[in-house]
């Protein structure tokens, strides 16, 4: 099964903190992405996202669009990232992203993807 | 743009993928390296055969072209670790590239295929890593196929493939038949395997994922092959009856659009007759020779719905006897739930939904999309179509396959309005 994991802060977290505590995540990040790339269930890369102010939110109404600066949802907590994953099942996949270090910050959520296969009933 | 001569060489090379990887390792004793020796050279043929020809002995061609490349990579790691103890103490390295002896004595009428089928599905190998090496080292495709066929980047199926046989060569696993005492549980490992490589492919919607419905036929290809070797074991031929009696529902199950039509509303004209009768042939074979097992009772089950001429003349009671045995044979939720419709045809829809209940407090179902599945098609029987409705509407909501989903919305929205 594969799975979207979507890490979740507030706006300029990472800037909050200290150098050495960025340092340190940047390789904890780096060795986590590296062990389970290499187990074969962290697929792809994945990416971090700029900051939610510099994104734009697209909606098109009666045809018109409407183009509006910023995030689409006004939470506290904004989309910062994703990344994939392939494993047997949302157990291993939660389990897996307990070593992110971005779940231990902030949160992670895991999010089924869905498949095109399917079973006759 | 498969051209024929392309797709000839490819049906040619995965059929002699696993007797050269066989040759390889006998003769130098080194998994890991053969294993990747023969995919480059199966690359390299599927690259020049279709332009230049197939060569007089394909094996042979691969064979020296495999043991060429083991050869240089041997050398080089020879080199490397040369080079490593230069620094380090002073170890002659002739051992290194020295052949293993023995090797070549085994005996002749061992079949590398079935020794590379176990290999790689050894327990100690994750599902993932188990269907990826049995389709490379045994099925003979390339990383490229087995990553298109599984939706994942080819750096992805590569990880998988070198943490199997890391785990292989940690593991000192020799190169031959697991003992004899072992055999049936390990058989039973590779049957799993294959039945995993089966439904990967099968349940791919056919206009979509061309690359990913491959997986079945390959899978169909390698049960021959164990059935082959194993011919009168009853599972293997259960399993290869149930491949073929499922399969052969294949061009009924989806729509053009790729939306699912259930068993009940298939137009059966489309069924692989051919398919049907040999795993007919197969299935009945096992079940009168051979101890019981799931496979055959599953295939049994297949082949009572197979042989209806229409929907109405599904001969129930069978598949509910059918169902009783696999329950004390192999009890599994899933099992359950399948025996749940088959008391539904024959005793009554609330018989039925009574046998589910036992399922509510399992936590191996109960968040199942196909429990609710299951409940809602019952209730509809039953005549509760407020009930039923909202159970298409979970199960719509638990499932992750798209084209579930949208049968499973179809089938609330159908119940909504009226009584």
């Amino acid at each position: 099964m594969k799975y979207v994991a979507l890490v979740y802060n507030n706006p300029g977290a990472f800037e909050a903190l200290s150098q050495a505590e960025r340092d340190e995540l940047m390789s904890e990040a780096d060795a986590y992405l590296k062990e389970f790339t290499e187990s074969g269930e962290l697929i792809g890369a994945g990416s971090a996202l700029a900051d939610p102010s510099t994104g734009k939110t697209v909606r098109v109404r009666n045809g018109l669009p409407a183009v509006t600066d910023g995030p689409f949802a006004e939470a506290k907590e904004q989309l910062a990232g994703y990344y994939l994953l392939d494993t047997e099942s949302i157990e291993r996949a939660t389990e897996i992203v307990t070593h992110d270090p971005a779940a231990r910050l902030w949160a992670v959520e895991v999010r089924p993807i869905m498949d095109t296969a399917g079973a006759e009933m | 743009m498969t051209t024929r001569a392309a797709r000839g060489t490819e049906d040619l090379l995965r059929q002699l993928a696993p007797q050269v990887l066989g040759v390889l390792v006998r003769r130098y004793g080194n998994f890991d390296v053969s294993e990747d020796a023969v995919q480059e050279a199966l690359l390299a043929a599927a690259l020049q055969w279709p332009d230049q020809g197939i060569p007089e002995n394909p094996r042979g061609w691969l064979i020296t072209v495999a043991a060429r490349r083991l050869a240089d990579e041997l050398r080089s790691e020879q080199a490397r670790r040369r080079r490593e103890e230069r620094a380090a103490a002073r170890v002659p390295a002739d051992e290194l590239v020295a052949p293993p002896p023995g090797d070549e004595r085994r005996a002749a009428e061992e079949d590398d295929t079935l020794t590379l089928l176990f290999l790689s599905s050894h327990p100690s190998l994750s599902p993932a890593s188990q269907l990826a090496l049995t389709l490379r080292a045994v099925g003979g495709l390339t990383t490229a196929e087995i990553a298109r066929a599984f939706l994942v980047p080819e750096a992805t199926i590569g990880q998988r493939i070198s943490r199997a046989k890391q785990s292989i060569r940690a593991s000192g696993m020799p190169f031959s038949l697991p003992p004899e005492t072992e055999r049936a549980a390990r058989l039973r490992v590779v049957l799993h395997v294959l039945y995993l490589i089966f439904n990967e492919g099968y349940t791919a919607s056919s206009g979509s994922d061309l690359q990913r419905s491959e997986l079945t036929s390959e899978a169909i290809r390698l049960t021959r092959e164990v059935r082959r070797l194993l011919p009168t074991d009853g599972e293997v031929a259960g399993l290869l009856a149930l491949m073929l009696l499922t399969d052969a529902r294949r061009a009924a199950r989806t729509r053009a659009d790729g939306g699912l039509v259930p068993l009940a509303e298939q137009d059966r004209r489309l069924w692989n007759r051919s398919y049907i009768e040999e795993g007919v042939a197969l299935v009945t074979d096992a079940l009168a020779r051979t101890p019981l097992g799931p496979y055959q009772l599953q295939a049994a089950i297949a082949a009572v719905h197979d042989e209806a001429a229409r929907a109405e003349d599904t001969d129930w009671p069978q598949i509910l006897a059918l169902y009783g045995l696999l329950e004390r044979v192999s009890p599994s939720p899933t099992v359950t739930l399948n025996h749940a419709v088959a008391v539904a045809m024959v005793h009554g829809p609330r018989a039925g939904l009574e046998l589910l209940r036992t399922l509510d407090g399992d936590d191996r179902i109960s968040s199942y999309h196909r429990l609710d599945a299951v409940r809602a098609h019952l209730l509809e029987m039953a005549g509760e179509r407020a009930a039923a409705r909202a159970s298409y509407r979970s199960a719509a909501r638990r499932t992750t396959s798209l084209p579930e989903r949208r049968y499973l919305e179809a089938q609330a929205a159908r119940l909504t309005g009226g009584r």
